[in-house]
């Protein structure tokens, strides 16, 4: 069984840590990973840089032209995680945007994530129906998981279309917004979060965007089986570096 | 065969909407709508009456004798420079402003590079009383200023793009972004024939009065509405769409589409996209653009700020691609040197954008009874400090 899905069936609530690889510091990567699984992480999106991250606010797009002029490159990138199984077991994904995976030949990076470890990929630019007629076929033959999206404007319709080709869990994002809004979450948010619970879909959901510290964690997971952190931890690398990641940690998890 | 959009939204395999599940419900709301709406008659209507009383068209087909006398052939000029705000742009602007409208938008943004695209919105957006976001990149803001004060006069917000290279893509990118954030009450009205499906036939269907009044302008002087060859500038590659967009299934009429060779296409400072480019995604359309191996987003580089985007139209990618359109490469100097021929020859200041559509002659030879259509996209007004520092003037 895929390491998403094992961790999905804990009775706990998850928090999954977002980080863009190579950033602050070009091999920083797998030191990032193995202090994230120590402090009782859950899950990790590894950040694969893009130069032109649609999807992301400045904390996020800032991490991400760093770390490329950092040298972070792909290959770089999977050769920095070629060790990591042997320390860390919780589930990794990557997330990153369509063109890097397409021009490293879409075939070739799902095999080479099998081949490291990851468990799943969240492409934000690549839309479902591209990826369930070109795509689906090959993830699933190296055993990949997708992971969609899904906001508050998406039409339940296309919710239950979703939920029905996912494989590992839906990732929410919070509210009309790119990455690293942190204005906290109200009545909107909420009322969207019941909304998505009330449908009592297949797959578990996860949320992100927005989340920021512990009373926006604690929200999100009332209504959903975890949350994803992005832009306020790479925040914290920015400001604190590497050697505190324990401290941002408890600040969440714990009131 | 055809050479124009297929029913998923795809040229040969170029197209598509690559684009985050935050903005599938704006882009499908316009999927949906943009056939729908551009067929009521009242749209039409209202479109064409701007078109002639607000633009000033149709632009005149012009027989340009001097510069056909030097090149032994048929040289006509699609006069978009006569149009109001100064080129093509204003084509694309009124069309979607009138389908922000149908749509129940309030709130318009756009990205612009030179500024012209950005001028021709806020100009749409005065005249109908919408709030106006232009995104504009910060080193662009620097070198555009007269344009910025344009918008500004307007009434638009010129926002600087702070992100990647401070560029045309980059505050693409950010207007994306505000569209994200915005996603109710707000219509993007991209500049090009770029972006998500089905922005690229948008575009193309609002510019493509320019091949309607070719066709029939070209009747009543020469007597037939085909022309040997169009000739047109290729940045993202709206005023070429529109300018080939009723002959592009008509293979009698051949299209040449020149691109920006910078300094020389192998330079380094280039902006010749189907040349240096590869096949992938920039923007939310599946094209070829300029990238590192890694699919990294390059920065390109030429004298006109109108032709430096890193991708082009899924269109003319698969005009590329397929063969249907020559592709011709024109340098920063050949393309000044053709736009200051113009002026001398025929009393017209051309942007240098268009400047490099002009360039063809001095690289391609024509038969004296060939009819040559060149897409004069833009007028020189915004380029003088170039053209000044370019030659000394
Ligand atoms: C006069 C003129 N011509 C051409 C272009 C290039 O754009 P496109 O390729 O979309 O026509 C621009 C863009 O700003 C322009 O201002």
């Amino acid at each position: 069984m895929n390491r998403i899905n094992k961790k999905l069936q804990e009775d706990n609530k998850l928090l999954s840590i977002y980080f863009t690889a190579g950033y602050p510091k070009l091999n920083d990567t797998a030191k990032i990973i193995e202090n994230l699984e120590k402090n009782g992480v859950d899950m990790i999106e590894i950040g694969l840089p893009f130069s032109d991250p649609l999807a992301d606010g400045p904390t996020i797009q800032a991490s991400s032209t760093k770390a490329l002029k950092n040298g972070m490159t792909t290959e770089v990138l999977f050769d920095q995680l070629k060790d990591v199984r042997k320390t860390v077991s919780i589930p990794l994904i990557i997330m990153g945007y369509f063109n890097p995976m397409l021009q490293y030949g879409v075939e070739a990076f799902c095999k080479k994530c099998a081949e490291v470890g990851i468990d799943g990929l969240i492409i934000p630019d690549l839309p479902v129906d591209v990826y369930n007629e070109h795509y689906k076929s090959i993830f699933e033959k190296h055993g990949i998981i997708n992971v969609f999206l899904i906001t508050p404007q998406t039409s339940e319709e296309r919710i239950r279309f979703i939920d029905s080709i996912s494989k590992g869990f839906i990732y929410m994002v919070s509210s009309a917004s790119v990455t690293g809004s942190s204005s906290g979450f109200g009545d909107v948010q909420t009322d969207y979060f019941k909304r998505i619970h009330q449908m009592e879909l297949n797959n578990p959901q996860v949320i992100g965007f927005g989340i920021s510290d512990h009373k926006s964690f604690s929200q999100a997971t009332q209504y959903a089986k975890g949350a994803i952190i992005g832009s306020a931890f790479v925040k914290h690398l920015t400001t604190e570096g590497t050697d505190t990641i324990d401290r941002f940690i408890n600040k969440i998890v714990k009131p | 065969m055809t050479y124009n959009i297929n029913n998923k939204g795809y040229y040969g395999e170029f197209g598509g909407a690559y684009i985050p599940e935050m903005l599938y419900p704006n882009v499908e709301e316009l999927r949906q709508n943009y056939l729908k709406v551009m067929a009521e008659p009242e749209f039409q209507e209202e479109f064409h009456a701007l078109l002639k009383d607000y633009v000033g068209r149709p632009s005149p087909l012009y027989f340009a004798k001097r510069l056909s006398a030097k090149y032994n052939t048929k040289i006509y000029l699609k006069r978009e420079d006569l149009n109001h705000t100064g080129a093509h742009k204003i084509n694309n602007t009124i069309g979607q402003i009138l389908m922000a409208k149908r749509l129940g938008k309030n709130r318009i943004i756009a990205e612009t590079g030179a500024g012209q695209h950005g001028v021709a919105t806020a100009t749409v957006c005065a005249l109908m009383g919408l709030e106006c976001i232009v995104y504009m990149g910060e080193i662009d803001i620097a070198r555009q200023a007269p344009n910025v004060a344009r918008m500004k006069m307007l009434g638009a917000t010129v926002v600087p793009a702070l992100s990647g290279s401070r560029t045309l893509k980059d505050a693409t990118n950010e207007a994306i972004r505000d569209w994200i954030n915005n996603p109710v009450d707000t219509h993007y009205i991209i500049g090009s024939v770029v972006g998500p499906h089905p922005y690229p036939d948008m575009v193309a269907r609002f510019q493509a009065i320019v091949s309607e009044e070719i066709q029939w302008q070209l009747q009543e002087k020469e007597g037939t509405s085909k022309p040997d060859y169009v000739v047109a500038c290729v940045g993202g590659g709206s005023n070429a769409a529109g300018a080939f967009y009723h002959f592009l299934d008509d293979t009698d009429v051949k299209l040449i589409a020149v691109e920006a060779a910078g300094k020389g296409v192998h330079s380094g400072e280039s902006a010749a996209t189907s040349i240096l480019g590869k096949e992938g995604i920039i923007h939310g359309s599946k094209t070829l653009l300029m990238q590192t191996p890694d699919g990294q987003i390059t920065e390109p580089y030429s004298i006109s700020a109108g032709l430096d985007y890193p991708g082009v139209g899924p269109m003319h990618a698969h005009l590329y691609k397929s063969g249907r359109a020559e592709f011709v490469a024109i340098t920063d100097d050949d393309a000044m040197t053709a736009g200051l021929e113009l002026c001398k020859m025929e009393g017209i200041i051309p942007a240098i954008e268009s400047s490099h559509a002009l360039a063809v002659f001095e690289h391609k030879k024509f038969k004296p009874e060939d009819i040559v259509v060149v897409s004069l996209s833009g007028r020189g007004d915004k380029d003088l400090e170039t053209y000044i520092q370019h030659f000394g003037l």
